[in-house]
């Protein structure tokens, strides 16, 4: 079993025909994801790799009953491109777009609140059911169908601690990377919730960095409402306060919460051990299996 | 970016908010002659990208010509926590009864802004924000309507601030929301707004903020980043030209990676191992080979550095066009500045290893393997 994704998400591909869209819808479908159709405003009609085109997402809907979208449109538009995709009936929505303007991702996340379709990202590599779909960038070569879940704010730390996890054969259930910015769509609590319903995941992967609040906010769940054992890593122990270390959301104010320190003391309360390194990370959920 | 105070007050004049009058001054006698036309008692004030510039002796209140001489002499060119002082705002002093704080920020984990008022204004606010958080008056704000006025009056109402300003300091907050929106701000502050004897108020200082990814419809503020650009050291104002994040760090060991959670945990582990980063340097994801070259040439530029760790783990990004940058990067030298350990996974990954020229790097399959040879490297070539 798995989480969001498995061999029934029909997925429609916005920004298809742009250089980055068009390369990994070619590595989506060679992984074995259902990708139906692309959307991209005046290239209705045409065709990419045999994929149909569509204006609009809502003619993909329609016509081929795509049931997720995919945005790999640059980030001027991508807000727009998730609020079309946000006005049809689209179960999930993943926002692969790096660099989308901060209000326009607070005009998104109101919206999210009106709408049931599930946003993940912006800025993220997206997730991956492995055997069955990949929505994203993630390089399909490296995961291994299993029981573990993995969640991650940090892109190629999702890599980094899958491979460490596939190299002792320990495979994922689903692995989904939220992104790193101070707005996303879906945070460490609803992929943490998801991961305990799912009876088929055993043991679960936080992968966390410095800066906000939802490592905290995640621990504090955790410890209330978890029964399937978490292993937790934490990047960014050796930041300096103050500076903005590439994400946006990995920025330490200086005070007392946001640290590598408060983080992982929050998770160690929850009893989830954090690794020093990501090779500690899988010894923790090897104990747990 | 962040926008110099003169910057932000000028942002701030012209949208209505009230501010002291001022001139910009880069030497001596303009400092004197400003303070001439503006009239004594004035402040100068030097112009950095840093919090607390009061207590560290960056701001002075003068009240003649021979005091102002001594105080424009002490802190222009004076270095304000590592930052140079290349310019001073002459400003008009006022004279106040009052000192309140107003500001917009984000509230990430709300996803929406929040605008704020306080009393105690003048002071750290995040102290107070620590030590007292009930003086803060603070009111979410839907980003689809904006802020509408009956919010504003509550949060200054709430907040204690006099009933005789109330109408002048929320109409400043509606102001500074419609700023923080109209110019994708992240954070948008007066601390203090002062109020005068005869109940006006006054922005005695200004912060704002710019979301760097949303510059690209803001060409205004674009020219204002140019224009203060004056106070980076070197590598950062490369690593601005080159568009990497970039952050100097007091270690030996140059570290290359890309995304930033996977770079800190780079970082980390070079701490871990007993070395010292000397930098943290996000390719970001794609790069292609140029980038990447880039990347070699910004760090062999910091003389800190001893041993470089190259850490792709490609997504997006691939290995071939790494290898092919990396090759491109060090076949330019005779003689190789720093020992370099390379580290590729990921997409294209094989192909990379296939193409990358093993004679002028050190290769290692594992990240921790890969940062125990850069650390141990590092030692060797201190």
């Amino acid at each position: 079993m798995s989480i969001f994704v498995d061999n029934d998400t029909r997925v429609v591909v916005q920004g298809i025909t742009g250089g980055e869209g068009k390369f990994h819808t070619g590595q989506m479908v060679d992984y074995g994801t259902n990708v139906v159709a692309g959307a991209v405003p005046g290239r209705g009609g045409q065709e990419v790799d045999g994929i149909p085109v569509y204006d609009t997402v809502e003619g993909a809907v329609e016509e081929e009953d795509a049931n997720a979208s995919v945005v790999f449109v640059p980030p001027a538009f991508a807000g727009d491109a998730v609020f079309e995709a946000l006005d049809t009936d689209l179960d999930l929505v993943v926002a692969i777009t790096e660099g989308v303007p901060q209000q326009d991702m607070a005009r998104v996340y109101k919206r999210l609140s009106e709408v049931d379709t599930r946003l993940v990202g912006p800025n993220c590599p997206g997730l991956i059911t492995p055997g069955e779909a990949k929505l994203g960038i993630l390089p399909g070569n490296i995961f291994a169908e299993g029981n573990v879940g993995l969640v991650s704010r940090s892109g190629t730390l999702t890599y980094q601690v899958v491979d460490n996890l596939t190299q002792r054969g320990i495979g994922q259930s689903t692995a989904i990377g939220i992104g790193g910015d101070p707005i996303i769509g879906t945070d460490f609590v609803d992929a943490l919730a998801a991961f305990e319903d799912d009876p088929d995941t055993d043991a679960v992967v936080m992968c966390g960095e410095i800066g906000g609040e939802d490592e905290e906010e995640a621990a504090a769940f955790i410890g209330e409402h978890m029964d399937t054992p978490v292993a937790g890593f934490i990047a960014g122990r050796t930041a300096p306060p103050g500076k903005r270390m590439g994400h946006a959301g990995a920025i330490v104010s200086g005070s007392g919460t946001g640290t590598a320190e408060s983080k992982i003391s929050a998770l160690n309360d929850a009893g989830v051990p954090v690794g020093d390194t990501p090779n500690e990370v899988a010894d923790n959920v090897e104990e747990f299996l | 970016m962040k926008l110099h105070e003169y910057q932000a007050k000028g942002v701030f004049a012209e949208a209505g908010i009230p501010t002291p009058e001022s001139e910009l001054a880069e030497t001596v006698d303009e400092v004197v002659d400003a303070a001439e036309r503006i009239g004594y008692p004035v402040a100068i004030k030097a112009q950095v990208q840093v919090g607390g510039r009061g207590k560290a002796g960056g701001i002075e209140l003068v009240d003649d010509e021979a005091e102002a001489r001594e105080a424009a002499d002490a802190i222009l060119g004076m270095d304000l926590k590592g930052l140079h002082v290349g310019s001073v705002l002459v400003e008009a002093a006022v004279d106040f009864t009052d000192e309140l704080y107003v500001g917009v920020t984000m509230d990430r984990t709300e996803g929406r802004p929040v605008a704020m008022v306080s009393t105690k204004g003048g002071v750290n606010i995040e102290e107070v924000a620590e030590e007292d958080p009930d003086a803060i008056a603070r009111v979410h704000v839907d980003p689809s309507f904006g802020m509408h006025p009956y919010q504003a009056r509550n949060a200054v109402f709430e907040a204690g601030v006099d009933r005789d300003v109330a109408t002048s300091v929320a109409r400043v907050l509606t102001t500074l929301y419609d700023l923080w929106d109209d110019k994708d701000a992240t954070d948008i502050e007066v601390n203090p707004l002062m109020v005068t004897a005869d109940d006006e108020v006054v922005a005695a200082d200004a912060v704002m903020n710019v979301d760097d990814d949303a510059l690209f419809r803001h060409s205004d503020l674009q020219e204002m980043e140019e224009e203060g650009d004056t106070d980076q050291d070197d590598l950062e104002a490369k690593a601005d030209e080159y568009g990497f994040d970039y952050v100097r760090l007091e270690g030996n060991v140059g570290i290359i990676g890309n995304g930033a959670g996977l770079v800190m945990t780079t970082l980390d582990l070079v701490d871990y191992f007993g070395g010292a980063p000397a930098n943290f340097l996000d390719i970001g994801g794609g790069a292609k080979a140029e980038r990447v070259t880039n990347a070699l040439d910004m760090v062999f530029s910091d003389p800190n550095v001893d041993s470089v760790v190259f850490n792709i783990f490609g997504g997006i990004t691939r290995g071939d066009e790494v290898a092919k940058g990396i090759n491109e990067a060090l076949e330019n030298f005779d003689e190789i500045p720093k020992r370099v350990v390379v580290r590729l996974a990921g997409t294209n990954a094989e192909e990379g290893m296939e193409i990358l020229n093993t004679d002028l790097v050190t290769v290692e399959e594992t990240l921790e393997d890969a940062v125990q040879r850069a650390v141990e490297y590092a030692e060797e070539d201190q």
